[in-house]
């Protein structure tokens, strides 16, 4: 049920984030979804790809650090408080959410949030008990079109 | 002379010295003059403790010399010269006499009985023959011994295997680091070095650890001894190991050690660490008097197992010319590299830049983040600043701003790793 994440370390100063980005552009991979988290020194980029481990090893052969990390794929009623019920639920159970951020593909009145976990094994769990939906790879694949 | 009482042998000190200092200030120009400006005559050296009045010598009066001007005998009674790499510009130039020569391969006798070679041991002695003082001091001293002397010097590393293994070479003479090398790349060619005779390694002419020399013992199944020396007193054989393995006796008879604070220059007692300074009690060609090692190590007084009462030097982990003064405390690069070490296990690339902003010197380390530390989250990342930054203020009593670099952005450099810049305009 899990999604793999790259995630890469940038310098904070200008270009840091074309450089990785072009690369990936250059041999024909498409960003899914991605998120910046900065500070005044660093960044970390965070992408979601379909080949993550040709974009891994792309990454690396030029240098940059790329880590993968797990991450979970939950859909989301696109109306106000569909968040709130779903953070409801992981507060209840005390499941911790490192960072969130979202898709840009939407389903009828769905939409679809990535969310990073201390623990996402705990995290789907709960969620499967509550009747949210969590997507793997293949239903993303198939939300996403060709 | 090594198990001497030791008021005998500051007794031999005392006489050496004071013909050492007279012999410099009748022969060396420059000696003279830097006596005259304080106002000292040789006859002023009544003990050893009146050695601290007297000017140091540095590595730039040599370079400053080049090529003759510190001779203190004519270029007849010099049978041999080396020199040293400078790191800019000119060489520094070694020279010795006959008896010089003789001296020396005496301190390299001594250097190979204190660890347990004896006639009828094969040296294999791959250190450089040439310019450079490891090469030709190993070999006089060895064969003095009456050693068999190998003199493959350095480079060829499958050779040196195999000559290693045909010939039972049952010593070796080389720098630690290569010593590694030959044995991993022995390993490569399926020659275990603990199956060979080889039992003793007498490594030098670069800074290691206590960690290598396990690594090397574990790998090799010898016992791995540490030589000191430096060209400018004579080349190795300055101080060596005896078989207690705690670090080299100074052969004090020959190289009189102190000391010194190397801010200020004040000598400091036994036991404390400050620069090792250097006064040769022998040399004829060159006498050097005070000569500033840039060493930082300690004087070790206790007791040695052995029975040789030497004093030792302790490890030697940097060098005085590192040393940066940063808002008044001393600091050195190997202080961060150990902090970083323990918070990494290993070492990542660094690079230390000190400034001045308003008045007050700032401290940044800019670390490359390596893949084991690389936490996608800007929590773990803060994580592992602040705890770069609490280790390097544990062990240098400085706070430091910690930059995360990404990989490969530091300077990588051939030779010596440039680590430091200081931006400050004093």
């Amino acid at each position: 049920m899990k999604l793999k994440q790259l995630s890469l370390f940038l310098q904070n100063e200008p270009g840091a984030l074309t450089g990785p980005c072009r690369l990936l552009a250059e041999a024909g991979i498409n960003l899914i979804t991605f998120s910046l988290a900065d500070t005044r020194q660093f960044g970390i980029l965070r992408v979601i790809v379909r080949d993550w481990e040709a974009a891994q090893r792309l990454l690396e052969e030029n240098g940059h650090l790329a880590k993968l990390t797990d991450v979970v794929a939950i859909e989301v009623e696109d109306k106000p408080g569909g968040l709130v019920n779903i953070l409801t639920v992981l507060e209840r159970d005390g499941i911790n959410v490192e960072y969130v951020y979202a898709f840009t593909l939407k389903q009828g009145n769905k939409g679809v949030l990535v969310f990073r976990f201390t623990d996402p094994d705990a995290a789907i769990r709960q969620l499967q008990t509550a009747a949210i939906r969590v997507l793997d790879a293949e239903e993303l694949e198939r939300r996403l079109g060709n | 002379m090594d198990f001497l009482p030791l008021e005998q042998l500051r007794q031999i000190q005392l006489t050496r010295l004071q013909a050492i200092v007279r012999r410099a200030y009748d022969r060396v120009p420059l000696f003279r003059r830097r006596l005259e400006e304080r106002r000292l005559v040789p006859d002023n050296l009544r003990s050893v403790a009146d050695l601290a009045r007297l000017p140091f010598t540095v590595k730039a009066d040599l370079r400053d010399a080049y090529p003759f001007g510190l001779f203190a005998s004519p270029l007849q009674e010099i049978v041999r010269f080396h020199a040293s790499s400078g790191t800019t510009g000119k060489p520094i130039v070694v020279a010795y006499t006959k008896e010089d020569v003789d001296d020396w391969a005496r301190a390299m006798v001594r250097s190979f009985c204190a660890c347990g070679v004896h006639n009828g041991d094969i040296v294999q002695n791959a250190y450089g023959y040439g310019l450079f003082t490891g090469g030709l001091g190993a070999h006089y001293g060895a064969e003095a011994l009456g050693a068999s002397v190998i003199p493959i010097s350095g480079g060829n590393t499958e050779r040196q295997i195999m000559v290693m293994k045909d010939f039972g070479v049952t010593v070796i003479c080389c720098t630690p680091s290569y010593f590694l090398h030959l044995a991993e790349r022995g390993s490569e060619l399926g020659v275990n070095f603990r199956d060979l005779p080889l039992r003793i390694g007498v490594f030098g002419a670069e800074p290691w650890t206590e960690s290598m020399r396990r690594r090397i013992e574990e790998l090799s199944g010898i016992k791995a001894y540490d030589i000191y020396g430096l060209s400018e007193i004579v080349g190795p054989g300055v101080a060596m190991e005896c078989q207690a393995q705690t670090g080299p006796h100074m052969f004090e008879d020959m190289f009189y050690p102190e000391i010194i604070d190397p801010a200020t220059g004040a000598p400091l007692p036994d036991g404390q660490e400050g620069e090792l300074v250097i006064t040769t009690l022998c040399k004829r060609a060159m006498p050097m008097i005070r000569y500033r090692t840039r060493d930082i190590t300690s004087l070790v007084a206790t007791p040695c197992v052995c029975g040789r009462t030497l004093r030792r030097i302790s490890r030697i982990s940097r060098r005085s010319d590192d040393m940066l003064i940063i808002r008044g405390v001393n600091l050195f690069p190997s202080q961060i590299e150990a902090a970083l070490l323990a918070v990494e296990g290993t070492l990542p690339h660094y690079q230390i830049t000190v400034d001045r902003q308003q008045g007050l010197d700032t401290l940044e380390v800019q670390v490359e983040v390596t893949p084991e530390f690389f936490s996608d989250t800007v929590g773990g990342m803060e994580k592992l600043q602040g705890k770069l930054a609490h280790a390097i203020e544990s062990v240098t009593g400085l706070r430091a701003a910690i930059r995360l670099m990404a990989p490969r952005t530091l300077q990588r450099s051939e030779g010596k790793a440039r680590r430091v810049t200081d931006k400050r305009q004093l």
